[in-house]
């Protein structure tokens, strides 16, 4: 037993490391440590420099631009790639769609979506929930129906995460609807340009426009745009599902925000000295590290496993590291409205009414409290830590 | 990066587990133990000798097996699983690592054979009433007069000191009560004139000791190890039992978590076992979490008490005492919650575990002292 990376995985590190901090644009990279919104264009141009140098979608299979790496070397990079704040590949891109399309596409469909998908010159935007399924996915109502050689979608799917730059959407649509729940769901790639498809922005606490609310009017779909079988789309989502283990924690992420906060929590006043000399803070962000070091290592655990053990039984882990994870990122965006004091309190960027005024107080700090409200999100969605505690103990405990 | 157990290791695991099957399957075993008048089974002790565990940590010179802290991981995992009484911390983790280290040829060689094979228990006796967790802080005194040493002071919650053959005693050499500098090492023999011991039992069901020592004369080859140097190495051998001890206690939270995930599906109460319940569920699933990273902490505080970087393994092993000693305490107050009632009886095995929990918790500091150590170092270290 040995913790420590190799001096191959070193190297390794240190590789992508340079290649992170030389290639990407230092700018796209301070936003996402300050936890500031992301353009469109950010977004592209890092994935555009990735792919050139092959690291858009490391998961993939070889012939389609995947890389070989181990188990271990994945995981480096899903750490490293967040420890330098470069914003990831994008994820319905990169870590959902592609794979599904790479694994149960037909020809034409990996020859036709997979090229542009890595490139991002197709933007995917997911489609699965709705108003009326969210964490009882599979109650979903939008419907497509065949005719001819084309299915008309109805219906809604919400909480479209940046749909606003979306090209397509790839969408859970029932397609037998006298099928029960599961069996009756195909999965189907839709062009967002298509006539009877509106979008509508949700503005969420934070301020922001991320989500969106996406409305199926007949739309007409050509019917070999359906992935897979027809009604097994089911089966495509868990599988799509599981490849987000890695990463779910996002442990990496975290590891930067905790270091910043500290370095802030250092040059803030506060009284005779600084936040940093405050005792109670200090405990906080202690608890924070060091839980943060635990669930590291459980993550470190999982990855070793996927070299030896088959992936078939029961495995708590993507829970664990779904709840824990999920907790200690909202407890970081806690620590820096708490470092900000009272300048988390203005608001210069109103990003709904096109205002973007001079910051009041450190710059910096206008980005904490919207972060720390954007984060109650990630105990809510990839199936909530209510959802984790259920599957934890139905599957695992056998409760 | 490397999860898996060497062969080596793996044989060792089967084999203590098997062990401790035999000895500790049927938990009134235990009771008998207990009321036998060292406080735990001779046969146990003798078994664990020829399996070559009271060896575990000691080069093979010294006539034992040469393992590292994952093998002490290993054996006190099992030994939390088992509520293990015989004193292996006590004997070979902290007085066989100070012997093992500080211990002149005459030294171990007088000492260790007879620990190895199973003659010989030890126990280390540092802890005094007002220095708390503080392992710097020794009023006890050693005089030098003539050849020999003479020590006075008292010395509390000596693990298993009440029947330790013998006992190494900290005490002060040269400087202030809290000074660094001036705390030394010193063998006793318990039968010396001007020593008395308390023996008492614990409230895990364990044995301790208070030590007195009044004008207590040991001959100068008692001295263990440089004298006024001593605290790096008490130190570094707290540090061992802490990771010893994290690991005892995911032993324990393992066996309790199974133990009340089956209660919660045979206990009917409204028609339906409880385990239906997702308000219960939820609360098992959490153990469950818990647990799990309890045994990646366990893992950290064995990796990282291996460190030559003093400082940043001192840190590493109070991040790790502290997170374990907190989910311990959770776990283990929640095992009660959920069993309800039966819980509460001294004949069920849950409220064992929960005090030994308890009792890991606040030996050889508590959460808030680690805590403090974090906060005073300004976070952990770097590397893993």
């Amino acid at each position: 037993m040995d913790l420590r990376y190799t001096p191959d995985e070193i190297a390794f590190r240190d590789d992508l490391r340079t290649f992170f901090k030389t290639q990407i644009p230092a700018e796209i990279r301070r936003k996402v440590s300050e936890g500031r919104k992301l353009s469109r264009e950010d977004i592209v141009t890092t994935q555009r420099v990735l792919h050139a140098h092959g690291m858009a979608t490391p998961n993939w299979p070889l012939e389609w631009g995947g890389k070989d790496w181990s188990p271990v070397q994945r995981y480096i990079f899903s750490e490293e790639i967040q420890a330098c704040a470069v914003p990831q590949p994008l994820s319905f891109n990169v870590n959902m769609v592609g794979p599904v399309i790479a694994t149960f596409g037909s020809q034409a469909q990996k020859e036709r979506f997979l090229p542009s998908t890595a490139t991002l010159d197709i933007w995917w935007a997911q489609g699965f929930s709705e108003p009326g399924a969210g964490s009882d996915l599979a109650s979903l109502k939008t419907t497509a129906k065949l005719e001819g050689d084309e299915y008309v979608v109805n219906g809604q799917k919400t909480w479209t995460t940046l749909g606003q730059y979306a090209d397509w959407i790839f969408c859970l649509v029932r397609t037998d609807p006298a099928a029960k729940k599961q069996q009756g769901i195909s999965f189907l790639l839709i062009d967002m340009k298509t006539p009877g498809i509106t979008i509508r922005p949700i503005i969420t606490i934070d301020g922001g426009h991320e989500v969106n609310e996406v409305f199926f009017d007949d739309v007409r779909v050509p019917a070999e745009n359906l992935v897979g079988q027809v009604n097994k789309g089911w089966d495509y989502a868990k599988f799509l599902l599981s490849n987000e283990r890695i990463g779910i924690a996002r442990i990496g992420l975290t590891k930067e925000r905790l270091a910043r906060v500290k370095r802030l929590a250092q040059e803030t006043p506060a009284g005779e000295g600084m936040v940093w000399d405050d005792p109670d803070f200090r405990r906080r962000l202690a608890w924070s590290e060091i839980e943060l070091k635990a669930l590291e290592i459980t993550q470190m655990r999982v990855v070793a496993a996927q070299r030896t053990k088959a992936s078939d039984k029961p495995d708590p882990s993507s829970s664990i590291l779904k709840i824990k994870g999920s907790e200690i990122q909202q407890q970081a965006t806690q620590l820096l409205v708490d470092v900000a004091g009272p300048y988390a309190m203005p608001r210069p960027d109103r990003e709904e009414e096109g205002l973007n005024l001079p910051s009041v107080g450190p710059e910096w700090a206008d980005a904490a409290a919207p972060l720390f409200f954007n984060y109650r999100k990630v105990s809510i969605y990839g199936g909530s830590n209510e959802i984790q505690r259920n599957i934890i103990a139905k599957a695992f405990l056998g409760l | 990066m490397d999860f898996d157990l060497t062969d080596e290791q793996r044989m060792l695991s089967e084999s203590v587990n098997r062990l401790l099957t035999h000895a500790y399957g049927d938990f009134e075993h235990r009771k008998g133990y207990r009321a036998a008048p060292r406080g735990f089974a001779d046969a146990n002790w003798q078994a664990l000798a020829e399996m070559g565990l009271l060896g575990l940590p000691f080069d093979e010179a010294d006539g034992g097996f040469g393992g590292g802290p994952v093998e002490t991981m290993i054996v006190m995992e099992a030994f939390g699983r088992g509520l293990v009484l015989e004193p292996f911390l006590a004997t070979v983790v902290l007085a066989g690592g100070l012997l093992r280290r500080a211990g002149s040829e005459a030294q171990r060689e007088a000492i260790l054979p007879s620990v190895v094979e199973g003659s010989m228990v030890l126990a280390f006796a540092h802890q005094e009433r007002q220095a708390r967790h503080d392992l710097h802080d020794v009023a006890t005194a050693a005089r030098r007069d003539g050849a020999d040493w003479v020590l006075d002071g008292a010395k509390g919650v000596v693990l298993a000191g009440d029947s330790a053959d013998r006992i190494i005693v900290s005490a002060r050499t040269s400087g202030a009560r809290r000074d660094r500098e001036g705390i030394s090492l010193f063998l006793l023999d318990p039968a010396t004139p001007g020593v008395t011991r308390r023996g008492y039992a614990t409230q895990d069901g364990l044995r301790a000791a208070e030590l007195v020592l009044e004008g207590a004369r040991v001959p100068a080859d008692a001295l263990l190890g440089h004298e006024g140097q001593a605290l790096p190495l008490i130190e570094l051998v707290v540090d061992e039992a802490n990771a010893a001890l994290c690991a005892e206690a995911l032993g324990a939270m393992d066996v309790l978590r199974d133990l009340t995930v089956d209660y919660l599906k045979q206990r009917q109460q409204f028609g339906q076992a409880i385990g239906n319940f997702q308000a219960l569920q939820h609360r098992a699933a959490d153990m469950l979490v818990a647990t799990e990273q309890a045994r990646s902490m366990a893992m950290y505080a064995a990796m990282m008490v291996q460190s030559g970087d003093a400082a940043a393994r001192r840190t590493a092993l109070s991040a790790a005492k502290a997170l374990v000693a907190k989910l311990a305490d959770q776990l283990g107050k929640d095992a009660i919650q959920l069993h309800g009632g039966i819980a509460m009886t001294e004949e069920y095995k849950a409220g064992h575990y929960f005090k030994r929990l308890t009792m890991i918790g606040t030996l050889f500091g508590d959460v808030d002292h680690h805590l403090r150590v974090v906060v005073a170092a300004g976070g952990l270290p770097e590397a893993v």
